[in-house]
């Protein structure tokens, strides 16, 4: 096997990959471990470019470099103690997850190269692409997720919205930030349209290139996490009677196409004949806005202000 | 022709670039490490989003090209001046 | 031929981040550490419009969109860190 430029490229993202990961848990400081897993996920974004996968790097560079990263650093800032900035983690206990690591590493290296050098059956790439044009979208990893497993992408959501319902369950949303100055303020503004234009575009170029509804979904949470950044308490998110309906819209548009196939005497959530783009727009839309206040309430850490009212507003006392 | 314009111009950006992470590396302190690393490195990434407008060909990419850089200039500005204000007040406080 | 000229432009401007990033791990101040995420969003766009590029995959611009706008809330994410006053 010839060594080209490609193998020098793979071996040093690989490399830097690995050191930005172990530099990111080592060490004693929290705050510059949190920055390096922030760089951690910027890299791991370009590895996915560099592996032809454009939509996993839209996903990374939106969830683990910007949501992740702001999320542990909110965790840091309401450990209130100021010891727990610094963790000393003994130097045994480091060696025997260091080897536990490589362990596991070596175990799913094992299970890839078996699963893709010994088998000769048909590879899913293959299937999806074969069947591309029944699917209704032209991106076939759009048609994989919305249309041949959208089983999985229904329990996906349903998933999801159970851990939005554990963040319920915490209690009050986090104390906000205080106002910001002229300079972040201008910022946030012009940064939170963006965020919802290229949302609202990558929403809809999902059918036909690399896109989709978790892609928009993290920006607008994105969006959100600026709006709390910029000081606004609640703000970002509508209120709460129409926030519980935007919350299960994903799985309520999945369940309400999936019954409507079968009242047409199809399978639950066989598309009909030709109808198949419009509906998985309609569903990536819901999914959308589910996925983006999902993970908007994880950044808030808690129900946000007038949840509780809401609540009780219809039941008698 | 072009694509060897557009190869001329990315290599001019790579030595900003290069410029950028010497000064990020051998200034001292914060503020002057903001100056190489956010002057120096959004010149070369507007040399490298000519250079790429040039090898792509393709107007609409070259137009995307363009917001990418103009977006990357203001968002680093602030940010920049975002990092400077707190590394001042972080030494007010020590 | 314009491959392999793309293939090096991409191999040297990823070798200056990592030079770069030498600065997040030794830094002293924590200044110094959001400085290597401001380094890799402006060198992530970089090497993303490149790999874009070489491998012929527009969407790539898109997601060299998407980490600008990103590594803007990380900036205001990391320098608005402190505890409120109030």
């Amino acid at each position: 096997m010839e060594i080209t430029l490609w193998h020098l490229l793979d071996a040093l993202l690989a490399i830097l990959l690995l050191g930005l990961a172990w530099s990111a848990l080592s060490g004693s400081d929290l705050r510059r471990g949190v920055v390096l897993f922030m760089a951690f996920g910027l890299l791991l974004s370009l590895v996915w470019a560099r592996l032809r996968a454009p939509d996993l790097a839209l996903a990374e560079a939106a969830i683990g470099a910007g949501l992740s990263g702001a999320l542990l650093l909110l965790a840091l800032r309401d450990s209130e103690k100021p010891g727990n900035r610094t963790v000393q983690t003994p130097p045994l206990l480091q060696l025997a997850t260091l080897l536990l690591m490589l362990l596991l590493a070596a175990s799913f290296a094992l299970a890839y190269v078996t699963a893709v050098t010994g088998n000769n059956g048909d590879r899913l790439a293959g299937l999806a692409f074969g069947n591309l044009e029944q699917s209704g979208v032209s991106n076939p990893v759009t048609a994989v997720l919305l249309n041949f497993r959208a089983y999985d992408t229904l329990l996906e959501l349903a998933v999801l919205l159970a851990a939005t319902l554990g963040i319920l369950a915490l209690g009050a949303e986090r104390r906000p930030f205080r106002k910001p100055g002229l300079l972040l303020g201008g910022l946030v503004t012009w940064i939170t349209t963006l965020l919802v234009m290229v949302a609202g575009y990558l929403l809809w170029a999902g059918a036909h290139a690399p896109g989709g509804a978790f892609q928009a979904g993290a920006l607008l949470a994105a969006a959100i996490v600026m709006l709390r950044l910029g000081g606004m308490t609640s703000e970002g998110l509508p209120v709460s009677r129409l926030l519980r309906w935007l919350l299960a819209a994903g799985i309520a548009a999945f369940m309400l196409t999936g019954y409507l196939a079968t009242f047409l005497d199809l399978a639950f959530l066989q598309y009909p004949e030709g109808r198949a783009g419009l509906l998985i727009l309609l569903i990536e839309s819901a999914a959308m806005l589910s996925i983006a206040f999902s993970l908007g309430l994880a950044y808030l850490g808690g129900s946000p202000s007038g949840w509780e009212k809401s609540s009780s507003k219809g039941s008698p006392s | 022709m072009t694509d060897l314009l557009g190869a001329l111009f990315i290599l001019a950006s790579l030595g900003f670039f290069a410029a950028g992470s010497i000064g990020l590396l051998r200034l001292p302190g914060v503020h002057a490490r903001l100056h190489a690393l956010t002057k120096a490195d959004n010149v070369g990434l507007g040399l490298l989003v000519v250079g790429a407008g040039l090898i792509g060909g393709d107007l609409l990419l070259a137009l995307k090209l363009l917001l990418v850089w103009l977006l990357v200039m203001v968002a680093s500005a602030i940010a920049a001046n975002l990092i400077a204000s707190h590394a001042m007040k972080d030494g007010e406080e020590s | 031929m314009t491959e392999t000229l793309l293939l090096t432009a991409t191999l040297l401007l990823f070798m200056t981040l990592v030079t770069g990033l030498i600065r997040a791990l030794i830094g002293p101040s924590l200044q110094d550490r959001m400085l290597s995420i401001q380094l890799l969003g402006t060198g992530g766009v970089a090497l993303l419009i490149l790999l874009g590029l070489l491998l012929d995959i527009e969407a790539l611009v898109d997601t060299a969109l998407v980490l600008a706008l990103l590594a803007a809330v990380a900036a205001a994410a990391l320098t608005r860190r402190e505890t409120p006053r109030d």
